[in-house]
């Protein structure tokens, strides 16, 4: 057998009242691959990250992060729904940033970045800050340790996010449309970041975007979902050189048409 | 309305008052009215301690607490709220002793007015607590904290700000119900003014005073919150005025 998969969603559904999002999804994403979801408003892709951050419970399946359960846990041999003790174990390994940076307004960028160390983590301060002084400085915020995010750009506000998510090394990075509230200037600083994260850490990374250029350059894998479905998933080469499916044709010609 | 026109109008009314001290006719009922001032100013603050803790608590007690404590929480919101403060004042000052339990006046005005603001309070701290965008809880679940640490160190602080000035509103209200405690034998600001005019008939001179130190009292309040608000928000206003 293969080494057991970072992540894998078996057979998960999602339903809001009548309106089925996400239709019996079947996906695994190996330890440290990048994989970019692409997709048409609507077709489940954010719905994807919010599930495996357990901001959104699901209807059916099971979500399995690192060879263990996030949705269920383990009872007499038999998988029931997990508990929140349960959750947060396996939550501690994936680290998630949104599109809206989700900020703390009355925290400093240092301050966002050693909370959740000290208050989760147990972290004492001096050490909490001395990583973050290193991921703030990796995302080139140095300078900006004491600034409130808003007193910083956009891009800036989404590196400090970037940091803060590191801070608690995480083992899964989730990537929201982090550039979609961006001005398109500022949309390459906050890419550029996350490629160096890629190169320098281990980390398995799921980024939903609507950045073709940059899925295409630094995934190992793309998924196009369509409807709630994984229509076509495969090397970046393929599925933008190649793709099979008249929908994801469809969908890159309109993306790209509109620049 | 900037703090400076608030400490304006407080100058101006402190000096008002000690201009009309001047005379004797007005000379004659400041001790006394003063006296009384004193009297309310101390079941207002209290009243407004009280007010503060039962607000709070009753908002998280339905928000998050336990089906039993949420259930406690609205009978006693719904209760307080839906009925008025001197009811309640009765209530507890001439209706309990029927039942062997018996307090003293200045408790039960300070806990009359408490928990009568403490209810309208709940409202107005669960309301703050729920214009915290969602994307900060989001944030902290991604954090993987835990939703108490996530109240304490992430929702509570912003919504602290956002509940500044309706209780702001509500501390003046009280300072303004504390006239009512007269009827139950407390000689209050209030109760002082009536017993003075009925004694002397000089309705002008009492009620000049008794007006202008209500008004003092509110500007008192009104300041103290607006430097509370401006403390309050400095790290989230900074760059918004930049």
């Amino acid at each position: 057998m293969t080494e057991q998969p970072m992540v894998r969603f078996d057979n998960v559904s999602k339903r809001y009242g009548s309106l089925t999002v996400l239709d019996g999804l079947n996906l695994e994403i190996a330890r440290g691959e990048k994989v970019s979801v692409i997709g048409p408003s609507g077709s489940g892709k954010t719905t994807v990250l919010r599930m495996l951050m357990t901001l959104e419970t699901i209807n059916d399946g099971v979500i399995w992060v690192d060879g263990e359960p996030l949705t269920h846990m383990q009872q007499s041999g038999k998988l029931v729904p997990a508990n929140l003790a349960h959750i947060r174990r396996i939550r501690a390994k994936i680290g998630m940033v949104f599109q809206s940076f989700n900020l703390f307004p009355h925290m400093t960028a240092m301050a966002n970045c050693i909370e959740a160390p000290m208050t989760v983590l147990g972290m004492k301060r001096a050490d909490a800050e001395a990583r973050a002084a290193e991921l703030l400085d990796m995302v080139g915020l140095s300078q900006k340790k004491d600034h409130y995010p808003s007193q910083l750009s956009g891009g800036q506000q989404q590196r400090v996010a970037i940091a803060r998510a590191l801070a608690m090394r995480p083992k899964i990075m989730l990537f929201d449309e982090v550039t979609s509230a961006l001005d398109p200037e500022l949309v390459g600083e906050v890419l550029q970041v996350i490629r160096q994260i890629g190169r320098e850490h281990d980390l398995t990374m799921l980024m939903v975007t609507h950045q073709m250029g940059f899925a295409k350059e630094f995934s190992d894998r793309v998924c196009f979902f369509y409807q709630g479905k994984i229509c076509e998933q495969g090397p970046p080469s393929e599925l933008f050189g190649a793709p099979k499916n008249e929908r994801t044709r469809q969908f890159l010609h309109a993306v790209l048409e509109a620049g | 309305m900037g703090i400076r026109t608030l400490v304006a109008m407080l100058v101006v009314s402190l000096a008002v008052i000690a201009v009309l001290a001047t005379q004797a006719t007005y000379r004659l009922f400041l001790p006394g009215l003063l006296q009384g001032a004193v009297l309310t100013i101390e079941i207002a603050v209290l009243g407004s301690l009280l007010a503060v803790v039962m607000g709070v608590f009753a908002a998280l007690a339905r928000m998050y607490g336990p089906a039993p404590l949420r259930w406690l929480a609205t009978v006693y919101v719904e209760i307080f709220r839906g009925t008025s403060a001197l009811v309640q004042l009765f209530w507890l000052f001439f209706v309990l002793p029927q039942f062997g339990v018996t307090l003293d006046a200045f408790p039960v005005a300070v806990l009359a007015l408490g928990l009568n603001v403490g209810a309208y309070g709940s409202e107005c701290v669960r309301g703050s607590i729920l214009s915290v965008a969602r994307g900060q809880w989001e944030a902290g679940t991604a954090l993987n904290m835990s939703r108490a640490q996530m109240l304490r160190r992430i929702i509570l602080p912003q919504a602290f700000i956002a509940m500044i000035p309706p209780w702001g509103n509500l501390f003046i209200e009280l300072l303004k119900s504390t006239a009512l405690v007269s009827l139950i034998t407390l000689s209050d600001l209030a109760f002082k003014a009536q017993q003075m005019n009925q004694n002397t008939f000089k309705t002008v001179p009492i009620f000049t005073l008794v007006l202008l130190m209500y008004l003092a009292m509110s500007l008192v309040v009104s300041i103290g919150m607006r430097l509370l608000e401006r403390r309050a928000s400095l790290g989230l206003a900074r760059g918004r005025a930049a």
